[in-house]
Formats: C-alpha cells, sequence, structure tokens
C-alpha cells in the first residue's frame, strides 16, 4: 500500500496529479457501449472507470413492488472485486447499498417516472476502477444510460465533488485527497434547469468553505455537462458523417 | 417568442427549444412558457407546435394499432403475448375461437401455444389496464410463414415514407408482402428467400439511416444494385 503523502499540494499550488486546484480530470465518456441493455454508457474519469447499464420501463418483478401511479425506479452501485487495490469482497457491502439508494435518489427527479405506471426501471453500476469521486462519475454514466434508453427525462443529470485538501478548496477529488483530504462535498445538478438533486457532506468545513466547495462542485458540473451531452450525440452524428 | 435550434437538429433531454406561445408536442414538456426536450431526438417546429422526433424509444401501446407479437404463456381464458412494450398484452380465448369454449373440455394451446407470432389490433389500454388484442379482422391471426424483423418502434413512419412512398416502393421492387407492426416488429413474407432478404436488407438501412435526407432514392438504388448481383451469383451458378 502506498504511504500517506506529506504534502498534498506542493509550493506551486499544484495537486498530486499535477493538476490546478480547480481543474477536473480527464474525462472521456461514451454512449451505447452494451448491446444487451436498452441504454447504456461508459465513464472514464481519472482513473476512474465505470460502466452503466439501464432495463425498461418492463414489467416488474416482483410484482408486489408495482406501483399504480408511476415507474419504480431501481438502482444496484456494485464495485468489482478487482476495482481497488486490495480485493473487496462481491458481496454488497453497506457502502454498497448506501450508495446505490444515493444515486437513485440523485436521478429519480429528472425521470418522468408518472408516465409509465406499475412498470420498472433498472439501473445497473459496474465500478471496474475506483479512484474517488465514484458516486459522481457512476450518476453521470447513469443519467446517460437512462437517456439512451429512449426514457423521457427533465434533464440529464451531471455530479461533481469538490473539498478540502491541505487547507484549500479543490474540485474533483481523487481517492488520496479523498482519504487524507480534510472534507468532500458531491453535488449533482440538473444544469438546465439549475436544480440540484444530489448534496452531501463528509468532513468538517466553515460555512464559507461549504459554500466555496459547494460553488466549485457546481462549477465542475456545468464543465462535464457539455462532454455528457457531446457524448451522447456522437453514436448519432457518426452515422450522419459516414453517409456524407 | 424565439426558438433556439433549426428544424431538424440534434437535441439532448433537457434543451430548451422554444420559448412563448407555443404548444408542446410529443417528446417535450412545458415549465412557465418554456418548452424542453424530454428524449434525445430530432426538433421539428411546426406552426405553433414543437415536436422531437426520439431516436431511441420503446413501444408505448395505442388504441388501434396493429401489433405482432409473441405468444409467451397459455392461460385458463387466453394467452398473454409479449408486445415489445412495457406491458404484456392479453388476448381472450372467447376472441379467437367463435365456438363458445369450457375451459375444461378445449385446450387452448392447441389452438395458439407459446412461441407463436401473432398479428392483432389493441382494441382497449389506458394507464389502469394491461393492453387488450383482438384477431378477429381480416389480415390479423396466427403467423404460419414469412420472416421477422424487429427495428425500433419510432422509425415505422419513416418506413411508411410520406404517403406510404417508401413502403410501397420496397413491396413493388422487392415482390414482398409487408406488415409493419407499430411495436417495430415487420413480418415479410415473399415468394423467394432472395426476395424476403432484400426487403430486410432495405428495412435495416432504413432504420440506420432514418434521419437523413434523400433516403428513399438512395434505397431504391441499393434495391437495384442488390438484385443485379443476385442475378449474377445466379447465372455464376447455373454455369458451374
Amino acid at each position: 500500500m502506498s504511504r500517506k503523502p506529506e504534502k498534498l499540494i506542493d509550493k506551486k499550488g499544484l495537486r498530486l496529479d499535477g493538476r490546478k486546484p480547480d481543474e477536473l480530470r480527464p474525462i472521456k465518456i461514451e454512449v451505447g457501449v452494451l448491446p444487451n441493455t436498452d441504454g447504456s454508457a461508459y465513464i472514464q474519469q481519472g482513473k476512474n472507470k465505470i460502466l452503466a447499464g439501464v432495463y425498461g420501463p418492463r414489467e416488474l418483478h416482483p410484482k408486489h413492488l408495482a406501483l399504480p401511479d408511476r415507474t419504480v425506479l431501481r438502482c444496484r452501485y456494485r464495485m468489482a472485486p478487482f476495482s481497488v487495490q486490495e480485493r473487496k469482497s462481491p458481496a454488497p457491502s453497506r457502502r454498497d447499498i448506501e450508495l446505490s439508494k444515493v444515486i437513485r435518489e440523485a436521478l429519480e427527479p429528472s425521470v418522468f417516472l408518472e408516465y409509465y405506471p406499475r412498470t420498472g426501471i433498472d439501473i445497473h453500476i459496474e465500478v471496474l476502477q475506483a479512484d474517488g469521486g465514484t458516486r459522481c462519475a457512476s450518476i453521470t454514466a447513469a443519467s446517460l444510460a437512462l437517456a439512451d434508453a429512449g426514457i423521457p427525462m427533465q434533464d440529464l443529470v451531471t455530479a461533481c465533488a469538490a473539498g478540502k485538501v491541505d487547507n484549500t478548496i479543490v474540485l474533483d477529488l481523487m481517492d488520496t485527497e479523498d482519504k487524507e483530504g480534510g472534507a468532500d462535498v458531491p453535488v449533482a445538478l440538473m444544469p438546465n434547469l439549475n436544480a440540484i438533486t444530489l448534496l452531501q457532506m463528509d468532513g468538517i468545513l466553515s460555512l464559507e468553505e461549504f459554500e466555496k466547495a459547494a460553488n466549485l462542485a457546481l462549477e465542475g458540473c456545468r464543465k462535464i455537462y457539455p462532454m455528457q451531452k457531446e457524448a451522447l450525440k456522437a453514436k448519432y452524428v457518426s452515422v450522419k458523417e459516414v453517409e456524407e | 417568442m424565439p426558438t433556439f435550434f433549426e428544424r431538424r437538429q440534434l437535441v439532448t433531454p433537457g434543451d430548451l427549444l422554444a420559448e412563448g406561445e407555443y404548444i408542446p408536442g410529443e417528446n417535450t414538456y412545458k415549465v412557465d412558457q418554456k418548452i424542453y426536450a424530454s428524449k434525445l431526438g430530432l426538433v421539428e417546429y411546426e406552426d405553433k407546435k414543437v415536436d422531437v422526433v426520439a431516436l431511441r424509444a420503446f413501444y408505448v401501446p395505442k388504441v388501434g394499432d396493429t401489433v405482432i407479437g409473441t405468444i409467451v404463456e397459455v392461460g385458463f381464458n387466453g394467452w398473454t403475448v409479449d408486445i415489445s412494450s412495457p406491458y404484456p398484452a392479453l388476448l381472450r380465448a372467447s376472441d379467437v375461437l367463435s365456438r363458445p369454449f369450457r375451459p375444461q373440455r378445449n385446450d387452448l394451446s392447441e389452438v395458439l401455444n407459446a412461441g407463436d407470432l401473432v398479428i392483432a389490433k389493441i382494441i382497449d389500454y389506458d394507464r389502469a389496464h394491461d393492453p387488450q388484442l383482438t384477431v378477429s379482422e381480416p389480415g390479423l391471426g396466427k403467423i404460419t410463414r414469412g420472416q421477422v424483423v424487429e427495428i425500433t418502434p419510432t422509425k415505422i413512419p419513416r418506413l411508411i415514407g410520406r404517403k406510404g412512398s417508401m413502403i410501397s416502393m420496397i413491396k413493388k421492387e422487392t415482390d414482398c408482402h409487408i406488415i409493419l407492426g407499430h411495436n417495430g416488429t415487420i413480418l415479410v413474407t415473399g415468394k423467394r428467400l432472395e426476395n424476403e432478404q432484400l426487403a430486410i436488407m432495405a428495412i435495416h438501412k432504413i432504420e440506420e439511416e432514418s434521419h437523413t435526407a434523400g433516403l428513399t432514392d438512395r434505397i431504391t438504388q441499393m434495391i437495384e444494385k442488390e438484385k443485379k448481383k443476385q442475378k449474377e451469383e445466379k447465372k455464376n451458378e447455373s454455369k458451374t
């Protein structure tokens, strides 16, 4: 295991991986990668590698869970045993179950659930490699998978975290910064409607610091949003170009 | 009252399409005089109405639609049919059998068994009830021959074309009988296997390129080219 580094931010104000405090990790998004699902997306954010697949809306099993007035959204977040340095047990941990709920609640406001009563939508998120901020990357990918499945939505959901490292407010924390740093504030946003769907805080921040961190995270979301849209469109634009 | 996109431009969920006195059409929603897209698709502005033609969608049942489905379950007084929509459809035994039947004596699986394909029409559906089918109209019932193709249901209007131009062209050129299910399932029956394959090829090409212009002409060209190829292959075979 790697030891704790002495300083998380060097004299020049750069972070462990050479980023500026308000800089995102490089992001690569692809949509429609799993032909067996109704909709899917893959995201690479720094060293994070996450796959999201969506089924539905379809008949809900077990049937007693179905609601007469809306769709039931179910979400399953899992980390692969090989996603972290020390093998993670494949059994769903407390953290997996909690994150499933958190991600579901971040996505629920964006979907028009009342359109298809008595049905269910299943979201499966598989973390292949984790390096901090997986819940945010998962939300970004899962929202794209929902759009790819043709499910009516108010807006795409984009998520990004900010936090405190060595008394500096920084954007998009990676694993070491998350563990050794002071605090972590993940935020999910529907950018066109300017509505926040997830806001958490882990650690200790003063009121000013929190406000600064939350605003920085929102700014990050707005930077990721255009990339998300591009990825969604790319699948169809490429078809168009081949012909012309 | 501005609009923010050009006609037939690609939009994603949440894109602001128009502001002011516009009417939200398909795959859009309105909040405070603003119309947004709710699906990935192409925008259409028509007079005061704003529509999004979805590129990816699933079939939502509508009363009066013709659909092609697979029997998945034989019940006491009817069948459950998979019509590739979020809801399973029901087909009543009394609708299929003209004579009165008794569940004790008649075996429904002799009439239609699991795995059979049927062409049917939706006669009843709303939010609270699963769609109900009928086969008691001419042209409906069990499928005995032909090939089945599945495409995205939103592409069916493109396959039909303006006033049926596209589909009648394919029918004429390939000499096939084609039935379009609104749920995206298509039945192709031709006199020869090559004809069916040709029609299926054309259908897949339309599905892939549905959002491009001048498609009918390109499809006509493609069919003619393939026809020539098939003829040549036949000549070669007869030579050897």
